[in-house]
């Protein structure tokens, strides 16, 4: 039997604070009042601030979750002096970058670009050395301001603005049908159009060629297809296909929030399985997640944080006697039967696996939750979500007599981490570790640890249940105590 | 609080109390829920 191992993790930013006002938040709130347009201009930050905010370093892999948490709160007040834009895991690009990359995924001359901004486009995604972009490179073309006028003033569509001014035209592609409204193409285009770019980092970084690829899964949340099937289109192969992963297939997982780990679970089966020997997990941008508490942070006089687009991508193989590998046989489950209140959901996903294969709570050296960055949610009174769960995982080792209970916050601090991730709905679910956790597995610093994601399953109305998965990723047995240096 | 003979619109939270356990909780109390959801806001 072949054991799968992470092979590579990629992730990727998008800084598009002119794309904010499509987000459905604030969507909406502006065409309440128009007013609150100036706002949240207002309030967007700019490349350099979004670059040095420390969450984004954290999450391309330029600091570490450790030295994130030791730093002074708010993380916005105190910029990272070294960030860069390329990190050990991925890179952030701006929204000039992000056009360029929405042009050269669009198949169907939906994106009409003024002809300055694409040659500015066209040059920023060249720029971005190495890629497996360039042979659409080409794509990236503009049309003259008169043009672009002409086009948005007698078809239907949306504006596309840079520094507040209008740069280009996303075209619907049917007047009747809202599925492919400019909205939603839009949507969908910049999850593709993200999730290309991860892939793009993950085939150049990691250890295949995209020719190696047999298999992809997309796990983003967005809704592709027509009107007669809305939601059951994919993206998998569109964005391998932007690659060159000409060999792949592929389908898309949808569970929410919890799909990429779904995915995850379902690449390592389908590659201990024998089935596929290359099997890459992706997830691009949620367009519709941007400026969601928008409304929060302008109240908080907070900069408005909602303003990436994240993406990333596993490759998940054989193992190498190197990179962790996945232990299949403690993946945990949240069952039709399993109560959703937050110490059964924990039961189900934590405790029973563990169980399972005779492990204690404390054998895992680090716990990857759903890791949305508190500066973010805090503002809005959404709370912060991954001290919460690391609470309660404290609390569940104190019921079972692992730890005490004067030890939980050193439980939290040692086992937990502070969120960095962007509220991007599926990014947040415990994988914006696995960067770091390859690496710390491969150094030996640790040598075991548990990504628990859960879905909102009732938020489409179909049901009330809540859903989750969770597995163990550990340093290869095989490895023994020599520790692996990870390329940066 | 005394819920019995109350109407109750129950709005549970994903990283909390999710909406049917505050419903089977009202309803135990003798309230009437009229709505139960689980939002998530994050």
């Amino acid at each position: 039997m072949i054991t799968p191992a992470l092979l590579h993790a990629s992730y990727a930013l998008a800084h598009v604070p002119d794309v904010v006002r499509y987000g459905s938040k604030p969507t909406r709130e502006l065409a309440r009042d128009a007013a609150l347009c100036e706002q949240l201009s207002a309030a967007l930050r700019t490349w350099e601030a979004a670059l040095a905010y420390p969450p984004n370093q954290v999450f391309i892999g330029n600091l570490s979750p450790e030295r994130l948490a030791a730093r002074a709160r708010p993380w916005s007040a105190e910029p990272l002096a070294e960030a860069r834009p390329v990190g050990p895991f991925g890179r952030m690009v701006d929204q000039i970058t992000f056009y360029g990359l929405l042009k050269l995924a669009d198949d169907f001359d939906l994106v009409v670009l003024d002809e300055d901004i694409a040659a500015s486009a066209r040059a920023a995604v060249q720029a971005l050395q190495p890629n497996r972009l360039m042979q659409r490179v080409d794509r990236i073309v503009g049309v003259p301001a008169e043009q672009l006028e002409r086009l948005a003033s007698s078809e239907h569509g949306l504006p596309l603005f840079h520094a507040g001014r209008r740069v280009g035209f996303m075209r619907s592609a049917h007047d009747q049908d809202a599925s492919l409204g400019a909205d939603i193409l839009l949507e969908n285009l910049a999850g593709k159009a993200t999730a290309a770019l991860a892939l793009s980092e993950a085939l150049v970084h990691g250890p295949i060629a995209p020719e190696q690829v047999d298999y992809l899964l997309n796990t983003g949340e967005e809704a592709v297809g027509d009107r007669y099937q809305r939601g059951g289109g994919s993206l998998s192969k569109a964005a391998g296909e932007v690659v060159g992963c000409i060999n792949a297939t592929g389908s898309d997982i949808k569970a929410f929030c919890s799909a990429p780990v779904h995915g995850l679970i379902i690449a390592a089966s389908l590659v201990q399985a024998g089935l596929f020997r290359h099997v890459v997990v992706i997830g691009g941008g949620s367009l519709a997640k941007l400026g969601m508490k928008f409304l929060g942070h302008l109240k908080s006089g907070v900069p408005i944080m909602e303003d990436v687009l994240a993406s990333m991508a596993f490759v998940v193989g054989p193992a190498n006697g190197q990179d962790p590998v996945f232990r299949l046989d403690s993946v945990g489950r949240h069952t039709i039967q399993a109560s959703s209140a937050p110490p059964m959901l924990y039961q189900a996903l934590v405790l029973d696996p563990l169980t399972r294969v005779g492990l204690k709570m404390t054998d895992i050296d680090r716990y990857a939750v759903e890791l949305h960055n508190p500066e973010i949610t805090l503002p809005a009174g959404s709370g912060d979500v991954p001290l919460t769960n690391y609470r309660t995982l404290a609390a569940l080792a104190v019921k079972r007599h692992e730890i005490e209970r004067s030890a939980i916050d050193d439980f939290v601090s040692q086992r937990g981490m502070p969120g960095f991730a962007p509220t991007q709905g599926h990014i947040p679910a415990g994988v914006p570790y696995l960067g770091h956790a390859r690496r710390a597995l491969r150094a030996a610093e640790l040598q075991r640890i548990m990504v628990v994601a859960k879905g909102s399953l009732f938020l489409g109305r179909m049901t009330q249940l809540s859903d989750g998965m969770s597995f163990i990723l550990e340093r290869d047995p095989s490895a023994g105590d020599h520790p692996v240096q990870t390329p940066t | 609080m005394q819920l019995k003979g109350k109407r109750v619109i129950a709005i549970g939270e994903r990283e909390g109390v999710p909406g049917p356990s505050l419903k089977a909780l009202a309803e135990s109390a003798g309230a009437e829920v009229v709505f139960a959801v689980t939002q998530c806001f994050v």
